[in-house]
């Protein structure tokens, strides 16, 4: 569980997050949504240890980031997990070397156990037949699976996505959604998704935080969200003819 | 403003690069790599360029003796200097900073906008450390290219000398082996070895604080040619005031 409380950061004169608060719960796929610019990439760079906080604090299962020292906070990020918008795989290595690269710098395993554990998590994003293939010779949607690969292979307790399932197909798009909802309930970690797209809100959306301008504007499920009046959510989350539809039909079930 | 700025952070990415060091089981890989790459890759560019500098320096050394009472072999013996003294190390530093610096940069810059160094910090690595010190002990290798580019520059100035007609072999290594001070040796090597931690260093400097997206990778590996060679030149300047006068 990530508590965030009442955190603030800003870039010179830009005040970016103006006091958030909330908890990311374990086992559940936590989604941040809103409009561009409206933080969510800077508060998941705080979460990530990347930016520090000027305000508030954020505690990883009662340990809190600030209060650790370098050490820890080193030990800490090891338990993390990043899969990033444009899946970051490192272009000179293989598939394989992708994933087997954490393992590589962080434990002091035999290399044969190394590509044991390399091949089971590889087993488990359906890409054992990849794994000599460079990042180049792969799809997008497989680039996305390594790299989720990459980042559950050390067994993180928190995983975070920065936009997953941007530039994929939609099928792909799903497929890269139930694949971070099932590691997360398999492994029971805490994941943090970083999103614009209203079909991962849908599928996965366990619990949604919406961001406006800094300030956390409305959270709950994506249940919660077909009911919910809040203006901004509505206008930004049902922007589309598509989603007004899938809400109306949606409350209309449930009447 | 900006300049002041750019050295502080040279200064701190300097000192933060031989901070928390990596495993020196992936490290010696990637040294390895790097010697691959930036030395062993560059040595034929170097070779050829040092020879033709050779050969033109003998033509014309031998274009401008045009007194019977100037001995032949100063054309040996001129060859020999500008080749020690300034062409092997500096000018091909110089070459070093379009060929080396730009790929440091382009490559360090491309996983910048990629996020592959985002990706080594959020596992804890440091990415400069990583990235750069590897680059620093491979550059150290440089001066042994350097040497052969003064055998190869020498060899290109005799080459031209007596195959053009203009002096003897014997002659022309006369003036090689006349007067020769070894200090000028250690003044050349001590150069290249600043000069090589430069092109190690100020390339990646350049590549790993860029921002911005693929135009701005081309801007910072003009921009970091630039100011290698600039550098390099002015180090040149105070190195030489500071060790042949």
């Amino acid at each position: 569980m990530i508590e965030v409380n009442n955190i603030h950061k800003s870039f010179g004169d830009a005040h970016i997050l103006k006091g958030i608060s909330t908890v990311f719960e374990t086992g559940k796929t936590n989604l941040i949504i809103g409009q561009s610019g409206s933080g969510k990439t800077v508060l998941l760079k705080c979460l990530l240890g990347l930016f520090s906080p000027e305000e508030g604090s954020i505690v990883y299962d009662g340990q809190k980031y600030s209060e650790l020292s370098s050490k820890d906070q080193r030990n800490l990020r090891q338990d993390m997990g990043m899969v990033f918008q444009g899946s970051a795989l490192f272009d000179g290595m293989t598939v394989a070397g992708n994933v087997m690269f954490p393992l590589e710098m962080f434990t002091k395993l035999a290399k044969s156990e190394m590509e044991d554990r390399v091949n089971i998590v590889l087993k488990r994003v359906n890409l054992v037949d990849a794994d000599h293939k460079y990042p180049s010779e792969i799809s997008g949607g497989m680039q996305k699976r390594v790299a989720i690969a990459r980042a559950i292979v050390m067994n993180p307790q928190y995983l975070f996505c920065d936009e997953p399932n941007s530039g994929l197909d939609p099928k792909t798009a799903i497929i890269i959604d139930n694949l971070i909802k099932e590691i997360t309930e398999e492994y029971n970690i805490t994941t943090v998704i970083n999103t614009h797209d209203m079909n991962s809100v849908m599928e996965i959306g366990e619990k949604i935080i919406f961001l406006k301008d800094g300030l956390k504007e409305w959270e709950g499920t994506k249940h919660e969200i077909f009911k919910t009046d809040n203006q901004a959510v509505t206008s930004f989350v049902y922007s589309s003819e598509l989603f007004k539809k899938v809400r109306q039909m949606y409350l209309e079930e449930r009447n | 403003m900006k300049y002041l700025a750019d050295i502080g952070g040279y200064g701190i990415m300097i000192v933060e690069v031989f901070k928390k060091p990596t495993k020196w089981r992936i490290m010696k890989t990637l040294i390895l790599k790097e010697i691959d790459e930036l030395i062993y890759g560059s040595l034929g560019i170097l070779i050829f360029i040092s020879f033709f500098i050779g050969a033109v320096v003998s033509i014309q050394t031998a274009m401008n003796l045009t007194s019977d009472f100037i001995p032949k072999n100063l054309i040996g013996f001129a060859t020999r200097q500008s080749i020690i003294l300034e062409f092997a190390p500096t000018f091909c530093s110089i070459i070093m900073a379009g060929k080396v610096g730009s790929f440091i940069t382009s490559s360090i810059g491309t996983m910048r906008v990629t996020e592959q160094i985002d990706a080594l910090e959020v596992m804890g690595v440091n990415a400069l450390n990583y990235l750069v010190f590897p680059k620093i002990i491979a550059m150290m290798m440089y001066p042994f290219i350097i040497a052969i580019a003064m055998y190869v520059g020498i060899f290109g100035g005799w080459f031209a000398g007596v195959f053009g007609g203009f002096i003897t072999s014997a002659d022309f290594v006369e003036g090689v082996t006349m007067d020769f001070i070894p200090f000028h040796v250690t003044y050349s090597f001590i150069k290249t070895f600043v000069f090589a931690f430069l092109l190690a260093t100020i390339p990646s400097y350049h590549g790993f604080y860029m921002k911005g997206g693929a135009l701005e990778v081309g801007k910072a590996s003009t921009t970091s040619f630039v100011w290698t060679s600039i550098i390099i030149v002015i180090t040149n300047y105070v190195l030489t005031q500071l060790l042949l006068t």
